[in-house]
Parts: C-alpha cells; sequence; structure tokens
C-alpha cells in the first residue's frame, strides 16, 4: 500500500506501523463519574467496519508522525491521510 | 554408443541449429538447441513419457506447452542445486542440463506405485477425510510418512540453496503484462507517447502465441513484425524489456510484484549475479495482456502420454519444430483445433483425423475430418496408440495414432484481475470467463486475455488500452494504422466431457476425475469452494489452469445451473509457483535481520566472551577465563567479583529516550503511574508504566538532568515499543504537552560500574571536581559531568545489581574507549567485565522484576508495585488499573521461592501447589518466572507470582512441573534475598 504523508508525499506503507481504530485518540475523562465503564469500553470495544475506517499508523521509519489515515477495508483504498496531532486537536484535545 | 537422433524434429521453428546442446534426463544423454525447452527436445528425441501422477502414478507426458502445465514435472539440476516440481515446458534447455523424472520407483517406466491405479475405487474424491480419521494418534506416525512416500511431487535436496535471491524496486507510468500481439502493440504505442512503461513477459522470447503460430503479420512472417517491433521497443530509453519475468500478483495502489529469473536458463548463475530478482513495481497503470489457456475435453483415459492440449501441439510443432509423434489425430469442439491439423500437416507430419464433436465440419482434402464423432477412450500403456471413436451414428472407430491434440476452447487469463475485487463474468461467445467486476485500479485487459482472440483483435484492443493509459497519465495518445493480421473468430460449441466418462481425467496433476466430481456432488458438496476441498481440483502447483473448468461445467450440469450461476474459486497470487528463496532475497539466516553491537563489541571479542542475541543486539552473555570449563563457572566468578569489589557491563542495549520542554515533568507523569512532577533536579526515580487496560507495560528509571530535561531508560526489549507509545501520547492524547522525545539509545554508550569498590573506581575516571562521595552523590543522584579531562558524560548512582552501583554514559564514539579506561583503571581493584548471564543472577538476587515478570499478564500489584499507582494524578493505566477483577485479595504477587533443600534446583516455568492436596489446573497456586544460582546463597532461588503471596512467607509448597515429571519442596521468601534493607545500595 501507498499512504500519502501529508508533508512527505507518497510513501510505501513498509515504512509504517500500524496500530489500530483512531478512535483510541479519544481518551475518556479520567476525572468523571462514569470513568469505569468509558475506559473499559475505550480500551477494549472496538467497530469492525466493511467500508471505510480512520486508524491510526507511525511513521516509524519516517518522521516519527502519528497519522490518521480513512482506509476502506473493502477495498484499501486510501480517501484522507491527516496528522494524528491535528485530528486530536480538531476533537477538543488539550492538556 | 550411437548418438542419439531427434527423430521428432520437424523443419523451421525458433531453435538455432547451429550449436548443440548435450543434456541428460534418467541417466540418458540427449541432444538439444538453444531456444528448445526441456519438454520440447525431449519430444524432439521421441520421449513422450516424462513424469508420473500425484495419487495413481500413472504414467504422463506433457500436457501444455507453457506455464499452466500440470504433468511435465521434473527434479532439474543435482546436488545442492536440484529443484523439485520444475516444468519440463518453461526450463528452458542449456548445454549439460540434468533433469529426473519424479514420483516413480524404481524407475519411470516400472514404478511399483502404480498399483494405486488399480485401487482407484478407494481413492476416490474426499479420500483423506474418509479414510485416515482415526485414531488419531496414528497420523503423525503412519498416514502421514506413507501418504507422503506414495502421493506427492519431487523431492528436497536436503542441502542449502547456493544460489542468491535479490529483491529490487522499480517505478513506471505503464505496467505492460505479457509481450505477445496486445502487449507489444501497447508498448509501442506508449512507449512513443513517452510514458515510462515496463514490458514483462515470463517467456524467455517475446512474441507470445505469434511465436506458436505460422500467421503473417503485414504480409510477412510474424517474427519479422516482431524483430522490428523489439527493435524500435529497445531503442526508447523510457522502456524496459524484461523477460524471463512473470508478474505474480496485483497487489494494492497499483503495486505488482515480479520475479526475474535471472539465471534459470543459466547451468550455474554468473558469480556476482542472483539467480532470480523478485522486483516490487510500482505503476500509475496497467495492461493485462497475459493470453489465453487451452483447456482439455474430458474422456476416458484422456491422460497418456501423447495427448496434449491442440495449441500445445501446434506450439511444439512450429516453434521449437518438435513433434510428439509421426502420426497425429485432433480431437476439438471449435475452429482452433482445426489450425492445430493443418499445421501439423504442413510440417508434414501424418494426420490420422480430426474428430469435431460439432456435425457437419468442411471437408478437407488433405485429411479426414469427422464430424459429430467423439474421442471416447485410448489405448496405450506408456503412451498413445490407438484413440477409441464413437461416431455420429453410435458406431466405433478406431484410430492408431501416437499423439493426439485435444481442443475444448481457451480460457483467458483473467488471473491477475481478480487478485483484489475482480469476479470474472461469463461469456457465451467463448464458452469461458472473461475479465469482470472491479478491476484493480489503473488496470485495463487487452487480447486474447480480455476475450479477444483474433491477432487483430490483440492489435486493436492494445492499441486502445494503450491510448486509454496515456490519456489517464495526461500524455498524448496517437492512432497509428495496424498491422494487417488474422481475425478468424473461434466457433465454439461447448463440449466439457463424453458421455458416460468416468476414469477420465480433469486436473492431471492432482488426479481428480469426472467421476470425483460426482460423487463429490452426490455427497453434497455444493459450492464450487467446497468442490475444490472435497476433491482437490485445481489446488496443484499449476492451480487448475488447464482443468478448473471442465468441473465447474460438470458441477453446473449436475445442479441444472449455468456456468456462471455456479461461478469460480477466487483467484489468489502467485500467478505461477514463487520459490520460498525469491520472497526471502538476501534476508536468510544471520542478514534476516540487521546486527547491532554494543560500544564495547570489540574489546569484549578480544576477551573471548560468548555473545547472545538480544533482539538485534548482540551481548557478552559471560566472559570465560582460562580454566573455566562450564558457563555456570563464569558465571558464579563474575558474581562474586562484583559483589565483593567491582564488576563493569555494558547497559547500552537499553532504551533511552531524551525528554525535553517545559512540560516534560507533566508529561512523565502521563506515562507513568508514579509521580514525577515533584522529582529534584540531579534526581533519578524508578517508574512502572502501564497498558492503559492497566497491567505493566515497561520499567526504567528517569533522570531529571534540568527542570526541562529528562532521560528516560526502557528495558533492552521494548525500547522501540516504548517510544511508540511514548509519541502515541505525545501527540495523539496530549498534543498541546510543550514536550519533545528523541531516541538517543544509540548516542550514548552505557557502563554499569557496581559492587563496593565501584566508587573509588570512578573516583580515577571522574574529573576531580566532580564530587562523587556518598554525599556529594548520594544513591539516586544524576548529572552531568565530564571524564578524563574534559570529555562530557553523564553519571547516574542507579543500580540493577543491589550494589553500590553507578552507570556512566559517554557519547557512543568514546564506548570502546571507556571499557578499556576502566578495565585498567579498575586493575588494582581486580574489576571483572560480567554478562547478561551474571546481571540476571544478580537482579534475582536482588528480587528486581525484568522481562520475565513484566510479562504482559502481571499488574503493578503483582509486582509489588501496588501502592506505586499515584490516585493523586491520572497516568495511563491508572483507571483501568483499580479495576476489581485485578484487586482480588488472593490476587497473585511476587515472591521468592528457594528449595528446602539446597542441593535441589528451582525451574522457571514450574507452577506451586499446596504442599498437600491434589496436583491440578484448579489447585495452582502461581507459578515460577525466573530462577538462578545464587553464588551468594550457594543455593538454587526463584523469583515467582503467588496467589495472596505477600502473606505466605515461609510456606511450604510444592514446585511443579509435570511437563519435566518435576516436583521440589520449597519454600515461600521474600524476593529480596539479597540486602533487604538496600544498606549497600546506599553505602
Amino acid at each position: 500500500m501507498i499512504i500519502h504523508h501529508p508533508t512527505l508525499g507518497p510513501r510505501d506503507s513498509a515504512e509504517f506501523v500500524y496500530l489500530g481504530d483512531a478512535s483510541l485518540i479519544n481518551r475518556p475523562d479520567p476525572t468523571a463519574e462514569t470513568k469505569a465503564q468509558d475506559f473499559h469500553d475505550y480500551a477494549y470495544l472496538r467497530d469492525n467496519p466493511a467500508g471505510p475506517i480512520r486508524e491510526l499508523w507511525f511513521h516509524e521509519g519516517g518522521d516519527r508522525s502519528w497519522l490518521v489515515v480513512t482506509r476502506d477495508t473493502t477495498t484499501h483504498e486510501i480517501t484522507a491521510v491527516e496528522f494524528a496531532r491535528d485530528v486530536a486537536r480538531k476533537q477538543g484535545r488539550s492538556v | 554408443m550411437t548418438q542419439p537422433t531427434q527423430k521428432n524434429r520437424l523443419q523451421g521453428g525458433l531453435i538455432d541449429r547451429s550449436e548443440k546442446f548435450k543434456f541428460i534426463f534418467d541417466g540418458k544423454d540427449y541432444f538439444g538447441h538453444p531456444g528448445d525447452t526441456l519438454a520440447s527436445a525431449l519430444l524432439a528425441n521421441n520421449v513422450r513419457l516424462m513424469g508420473r501422477s500425484f495419487k495413481y502414478h500413472r504414467p504422463r507426458g506433457p500436457l501444455t506447452s507453457g506455464s499452466e502445465e500440470p504433468n511435465a514435472m521434473v527434479e532439474l539440476r543435482g546436488g545442492n542445486r536440484q529443484e523439485p516440481n520444475t516444468r519440463a515446458t518453461t526450463a528452458e534447455l542449456y548445454d549439460g542440463l540434468f533433469a529426473n523424472s519424479q514420483n516413480r520407483f524404481p524407475s519411470l517406466a516400472f514404478d511399483a506405485m502404480a498399483i494405486n491405479d488399480r485401487f482407484s475405487n478407494f481413492l476416490t474424491a474426499g479420500f483423506y477425510y474418509k479414510t485416515f480419521m482415526w485414531p488419531a494418534s496414528f497420523w503423525e506416525k503412519i498416514y502421514e510418512p506413507i501418504i507422503r512416500k506414495a502421493a506427492g511431487l519431487g523431492s528436497l535436496s536436503m542441502k542449502a540453496d547456493p544460489d542468491v535471491y535479490d529483491k529490487g524496486f522499480l517505478h513506471c507510468d505503464l505496467l505492460i503484462i505479457g509481450a505477445g500481439p496486445s502487449g507489444l502493440i501497447a508498448a509501442l504505442t506508449a512507449g512513443r507517447a513517452g510514458a515510462r512503461v515496463i514490458l514483462a513477459d515470463e517467456d524467455f522470447r517475446f512474441g507470445g502465441r505469434l511465436n506458436a503460430e505460422t500467421f503473417a503479420v503485414n504480409d510477412g512472417p510474424a517474427q519479422d513484425w516482431i524483430a522490428e517491433t523489439l527493435d524500435e521497443l529497445r531503442s526508447l530509453p523510457n522502456v524496459r524489456l524484461m523477460k524471463r519475468t512473470t508478474v505474480i500478483g496485483a497487489f494494492d495502489h497499483g503495486i505488482y510484484g515480479a520475479v526475474e529469473r535471472v539465471s534459470d536458463h543459466l547451468k550455474t548463475p554468473a558469480p556476482d549475479k542472483p539467480r532470480q530478482v523478485l522486483w516490487r513495481i510500482y505503476t500509475k497503470q496497467s495492461i493485462l495482456c497475459a493470453g489465453a489457456t487451452e483447456r482439455s475435453i474430458a474422456f476416458e483415459n484422456n491422460d497418456r502420454p501423447g495427448i496434449m492440449l491442440a495449441g500445445a501441439m501446434r506450439a511444439y510443432a512450429n516453434r521449437w519444430a518438435a513433434t510428439p509423434a509421426q502420426r497425429i489425430a485432433i480431437f476439438t469442439n471449435n475452429d482452433d483445433g482445426h489450425r492445430t491439423a493443418a499445421d501439423m500437416h504442413a510440417q508434414g507430419v501424418e494426420i490420422a483425423a480430426v474428430v469435431d464433436t460439432r456435425p457437419n465440419q468442411p471437408v478437407n482434402l488433405d485429411y479426414e475430418v469427422i464430424s459429430g464423432a467423439q474421442v471416447i477412450n485410448s489405448k496405450g500403456r506408456l503412451g498413445l496408440t490407438f484413440a477409441e471413436l464413437k461416431l455420429a451414428d453410435g458406431s466405433s472407430r478406431t484410430l492408431e495414432c501416437g499423439a493426439l491434440g485435444v481442443s475444448g476452447g481457451w480460457n483467458p487469463n483473467v488471473h491477475l484481475t481478480c487478485h483484489q475485487r475482480g469476479r470474472p463474468t461469463w461469456n457465451e461467445d467463448l464458452a469461458a470467463f472473461v475479465p469482470g467486476g472491479t478491476l484493480p485500479p489503473g488496470m485495463s485487459v487487452a487480447g486474447a486475455a480480455n476475450g479477444t482472440l483474433s491477432t487483430h483483435g490483440a492489435f486493436e484492443t492494445g492499441q486502445k488500452a494503450a491510448n486509454a493509459a496515456l490519456r489517464a497519465l495526461d500524455l498524448k495518445t496517437s492512432r497509428r494504422k495496424l498491422p494487417e493480421a488474422e481475425d478468424a473468430p473461434l466457433n465454439i460449441t461447448p463440449f466439457w466431457y463424453v458421455d458416460g466418462a468416468s476414469r477420465a481425467w480433469l486436473d492431471q496433476q492432482n488426479d481428480v476425475t469426472v467421476k470425483d466430481v460426482k460423487l463429490s456432488h452426490q455427497e453434497g458438496f455444493r459450492s464450487v469452494e467446497h468442490l475444490k476441498r472435497y476433491t482437490t481440483l485445481g489446488m496443484a502447483t499449476d492451480q487448475g489452469k488447464t482443468s478448473n473448468m471442465g468441473g465447474l461445467a460438470i458441477m453446473a450440469e449436475l445442479a441444472g445451473k449455468s456456468i456462471p450461476e455456479v461461478g469460480t474459486t477466487i483467484f489468489r497470487p502467485p500467478y505461477t509457483p514463487t520459490a520460498i528463496g525469491v520472497l526471502a532475497g538476501r534476508m536468510r539466516g544471520k542478514e534476516f535481520h540487521p546486527t547491532r553491537l554494543t560500544p564495547s563489541h570489540k574489546w569484549a571479542s578480544e576477551q573471548g566472551a560468548v555473545f547472545v542475541e538480544v533482539g538485534n543486539w548482540m551481548r557478552a552473555q559471560w566472559f570465560p577465563q582460562p580454566g573455566e570449563t562450564h558457563w555456570r563457572q563464569s558465571v558464579d566468578r563474575e558474581v562474586l567479583a562484583t559483589r565483593n569489589s567491582v564488576g563493569v557491563c555494558d547497559v547500552t542495549t537499553l532504551g533511552k529516550v531524551d525528554v525535553q520542554g517545559a512540560d516534560a515533568a507533566t508529561f512523565l507523569n502521563k506515562i507513568y503511574c508514579n509521580g514525577f512532577a515533584k522529582l529534584a533536579v540531579g534526581k533519578t526515580r524508578y517508574g512502572l508504566m502501564l497498558r492503559e487496560d492497566g497491567i505493566a507495560m515497561d520499567d526504567g528509571t528517569a533522570a531529571r538532568m534540568a527542570e526541562d530535561h529528562f532521560v528516560v531508560t526502557t528495558t533492552t526489549a521494548n525500547a522501540v515499543k516504548v517510544y511508540q507509545h511514548m509519541e502515541f501520547v505525545r501527540q495523539c492524547l496530549f498534543p498541546d504537552l510543550d514536550v519533545q522525545l528523541i531516541s538517543t539509545t544509540e548516542a550514548w554508550a552505557q557502563y554499569a560500574v557496581a559492587g563496593p569498590n565501584s566508587r573509588k573506581l570512578l573516583q580515577k575516571i571522574v574529573d576531580p571536581e566532580f564530587d562523587i562521595s556518598n554525599d556529594g552523590f548520594p544513591f539516586m543522584a544524576c548529572g552531568n559531568i565530564t571524564v578524563c579531562g574534559g570529555l562530557r558524560a553523564r553519571l547516574f548512582r542507579i543500580s540493577f545489581s543491589g550494589e553500590l552501583a553507578y552507570e556512566i554514559a559517554l557519547p557512543t564514539r568514546y564506548g570502546d574507549a571507556l571499557i578499556r579506561k576502566i578495565m585498567d583503571a579498575g586493575a588494582e581493584f581486580d574489576v571483572t567485565a560480567y554478562g547478561t548471564e551474571a546481571l540476571g543472577v544478580m537482579r534475582i538476587e536482588k528480587g528486581h522484576a525484568a522481562g520475565n515478570e513484566l510479562n504482559g499478564t502481571t499488574t503493578a500489584l503483582n509486582l509489588g508495585m501496588g501502592r506505586m499507582v499515584s490516585k493523586a494524578k491520572d497516568s495511563i493505566g491508572s483507571v483501568l488499573s483499580e479495576r476489581e477483577g485485578l484487586n482480588e485479595a488472593d490476587a497473585l504477587m511476587q515472591v521468592g521461592i528457594q528449595p528446602l533443600d539446597p542441593t535441589q534446583k528451582i525451574t522457571a516455568g514450574g507452577h506451586l501447589m499446596n504442599a498437600d492436596g491434589p496436583v491440578d489446573a484448579a489447585h495452582d497456586q502461581g507459578y515460577v518466572t525466573s530462577a538462578a544460582y545464587s553464588p551468594i546463597l550457594e543455593r538454587s532461588i526463584g523469583l515467582g507470582f503467588l496467589k495472596d503471596g505477600g502473606n505466605r512467607k515461609g510456606e511450604k509448597m510444592r514446585l511443579v512441573s509435570p511437563v519435566t515429571n518435576l516436583t521440589v519442596e520449597v519454600e515461600i521468601v521474600s524476593a529480596h534475598f539479597v540486602d533487604p534493607e538496600g544498606e549497600r545500595l546506599r553505602a
């Protein structure tokens, strides 16, 4: 597969390490009353869609950036590649 | 000895008669010519019998003239280059070629295992499943060895492959797969337009099917047109021609795999050349011009040597000037079979008759055409002698012939179109599947592969596909006048198998007959994928290229469905059998992964150290001294010398991560379960990292070098993973923290200097302005220092051994000098280098957890560090570490274990059982993770996890290992065997 890195251009997937569902960015609030359930769901529950999925790839053989790659699991077509840090910020993650 | 003659060699052909190649097959000498394959040369020498079948050991000759061959498989070459299951039909002849037939004993002509043929009633579909059901214990010792001996293909040499295989990467605008008429015209069109083109063909001669035909192109021989075209293509710098190159798979995003057989046509590869190269080809567009494969018609005993596909017979005659016999017959259901008869006749081969299943075929003046008839059986023990016919009026007739060309139609080679999502569709005119569904992105198909079987059609569709690709590439298209060529239709009336045929072969390589397919239907196998697995149809090295369609057709008929309703099995890479060696390339043996050497490696080698692989690293395991004959002698000495005076160990392999930024401490508070915010500058702290699910991930130390600067260490094994995790936490979870990370594992050489004399030793190396006395540099201190008169270095007062100890780090380039300096300076203290074994013994004596304890199932609580998980702050894993299930009253706790009888041994992996009661999983109390002989305590000791272990010190238990039949009476003790109060550390 070829992943179009936002700054480094088309790169072979062999340069990357795969982690999984980008929902891992959405770490729950550790002070919430429902934290036990929230963290259980966060750690163990994943969707397994046949179709587009957003997932985390680490450019280990490159600039060490974590990327959010939108990939169709039925065709392997990649429709978007973003820096995970930008995604995290957009989703309101702050210190 | 008389020189063997090439009795069945014809006129013409694309072989070079000016040169003679001698070769040996089954111990006999033969001659052939450059341009021959092993199969064509054997046929020319009147050898039809080339192998025995897989299951029934029936005599077999070549069915085809190409890579789809199911029968003519040989062991090519000898010694350590012997390669089993090589298709004689693609093995290029070279002078001195040496090959043996396979799957026969004692000889090809007399095969004792042919008795299987008589027992064919027992060896039908699902034979393995039905016969060898029980008892299960018989499988490994009785059934499997017998099956492996009786059934099977070639044998391995059992010697290491001496050849080199390589991998390479290519990029192009357009990959054209197949260099027949459509591929050549496509390459010409795209090459002229300036596209970067790769034209790959599995054959050793470009031209595809044109090489096997007598067609004219532009009123001249097709070979002239091919030669002109290749000349022009070679003149274009943007075109790369790759013969002997099989494109084996179409992968994601326009990436193709191809195997180039660089040296297979030579006796041995040139000294500086690989045998084969696996190319990864990155493409923007591709055109599949892979041609078509002929299929057979099933009739009783249709597998005798001499019975082959009609198109293959024609190829042998036209390209290789070889015929399987001097008198041949044809059996066909389409016009293409007649073409073979005409070409063979023109070559002077006698035509017994053309048997056409279709009624009312035109009469031929040169030879007999029998319309509406069928070949229903054959005779000849080791090769065809007679064909039995059933004529249109139902009467019988016998034809004497030494070879029979069979044509059941042509199947487009759709394989690569299906490697992703493509599903072929049925073409009624061809009675065959053509490419359909979603093709791999950027791929189009031209020529016979797309169901356009005529040469004119190949030119037309090849040019069209090239222009479509040029448009997609934003390059200029062009339409030139196409070369003139034949444009005959196939005219086929589907005919799959002769009525009543039973032992009529569909898959000759796996010995699957019409009867087997019927039986599997009768037994309820309705899906085509089930049929394949139950009968093994199409599962051999040829993957059913010539056989699958016949099976599908019979299955459809039995189920009362159409062939497209039944569908095909899924085509998967590789297109043809691929050597594991070429997939591995140079990644063999020690080259499988990189080897990382520590800074003291050269010095350690000089000392005669024994090394051990730790991940990619080579680490000194122990340093044998003269007179030491057992590793324990060395290790015990190293431990005692360290504990009594001073020892030194290279610990560079531990992961090091530099953490800098205003929020560095906040960041460490997130990744470690214990607190770091209040750690003073100049101090080091042990840190435990949890996974988000509350399980321990890794441990190490973090040294605060400055307010905004920490140096973090990880275990050797987890260095890469932990760095990844830290970057994940930084970028994905806390994107606005002001913190930067970089791995500095290779940047610093680091040595542990441990033992009561370690300070005295280091005081000789550390520059005097740095006070490293116990007051000036107490336990857990860290700092930037200089050594040897101004070299910058880092010093940490941390200890894995439990002794007064330091770790000293210098830029890696000084690592070799530093170990020599330490050994010189320490001579007066008898400084001793120690390896990973002594390191392990000392950490077990001290009760420090390592990889065996941080094993992916244990929590901070299990490790005796439950109270370290700070409740005052959030950290990765802190929430889920509070889960009930991880905090039960009898949770496993780390303990020390020692045998009651000091002469007995603790074994890692053993389980702990109560002193009395049953020994079984239900009564399991815990297990041993690490064990060692302690030279200080002079007994075997161990670390392990025990239920409620914190409250069971002093308890007598049994350590059992049912695997090794071991039972040892043990006592549960503190995990801190040596210096439990930590007085030595702080000395």
